[in-house]
């Protein structure tokens, strides 16, 4: 009973929340809607037994991704009043065409479940959910049989993390520098001098 | 009782939400990355559900690939937001077809 409550508590925030990124006027109010929605997927997630996604869901999303989106929504000096202006006239042809899609997919679900079609059984060696934790489980799968797709997701990363760096890196012409080898060749008989100044007299620069 | 249904059922009405909200904010790219994250939220909610009720791990294997994929996605496409943002001074994305450079 607290699962069916549970699921539906979760699925109608999870939609509720995302309603309101796609609608609302201010893209910081829809940041903070898909933290939202991304919790209440998770929540969604650990109903079926699966921690680990449900918490890399949280770290990923809501500790990185919606940092980022908030970050870049902060930083830039945007005239969002402006970007709505097709948001009225394209609302009809979108909700229909939404409308349409939902139909076709809730009606293709229909006929699968109508038509007795086999869920599939998996493969003689999959990996049984029950056997251990969920995440020893993941950690058996993810550092044995998916190992090299476990490093080019590392690579793939790599690779993100490069790009963007490029991307936003510019150099400035007012800025100055560190001159490696004009540091290196500096002597220190050219920077220093000994004087023997006159008593009373000062230094002379 | 919850079944697979339900869940494919939520996330195929996540699905559409994020189809809907990149057909209503064309000009604003910030949505738009949104909408896509909430696509890319619906396949793991879908693919997270089999791999529960299928007794097969390999579902939420998956389900992490699409996770690093879409902070990758979201990494670059802020990327390029700033600095198109930089040289045009707005996100508005229905002047990007102008090729200009």
């Amino acid at each position: 009973m607290i699962q069916v409550l549970a699921f539906y508590l979760f699925a109608a925030l999870t939609i509720a929340s995302a309603v309101l990124v796609i609608t609302s006027r201010n893209p910081v109010h829809s940041v903070l809607w898909l933290i939202v929605a991304f919790f209440n997927a998770a929540g969604l997630m650990v109903l079926v037994g699966a921690e680990f996604i449900a918490m890399l869901l949280v770290i990923v999303y809501v500790g990185a991704v919606a940092v980022l989106f908030l970050f870049v929504v902060m930083m830039l000096d945007i005239d969002f009043a402006s970007l709505r202006a097709g948001f009225v006239k394209n609302f009809p042809l979108g909700l229909l065409i939404a409308l349409v899609l939902l139909a076709e997919l809730i009606f293709g679900i229909g006929a699968y479940q109508a038509g007795r079609i086999e869920l599939g059984t998996g493969t003689a060696d999959q990996v049984p959910v029950m056997a251990e934790s969920n995440i020893a489980a993941i950690g058996q799968l993810l550092y044995g049989q998916y190992l090299f797709l476990f490093e080019s997701a590392g690579i793939i990363l790599l690779v993100a993390m490069v790009g963007a760096i490029v991307l936003t890196l510019r150099d400035r012409k007012d800025s100055r520098p560190q001159n490696i080898g004009k540091q290196v060749r500096r002597r220190p008989q050219d920077a220093t001098r000994n004087v023997k100044p006159e008593i009373g007299q000062g230094v002379q620069l | 009782m919850i079944g697979v249904e339900h869940y494919i059922v939520v996330s195929t009405i996540l699905f559409v939400l994020g189809v809907l909200g990149i057909f209503l904010n064309r000009k604003n790219v910030i949505v738009i990355l949104m909408a896509i994250e909430l696509i890319l939220l619906s396949v793991n909610i879908q693919l997270v559900a089999f791999s529960a009720f299928l007794g097969d791990l390999t579902g939420q294997i998956f389900a992490m690939f699409v996770l690093t994929v879409a902070a990758g996605e979201a990494a670059i496409g802020l990327a390029i937001l700033v600095i198109y943002f930089r040289g045009r001074g707005t996100i508005a994305v229905d002047s990007v077809d102008r090729l200009k450079g």
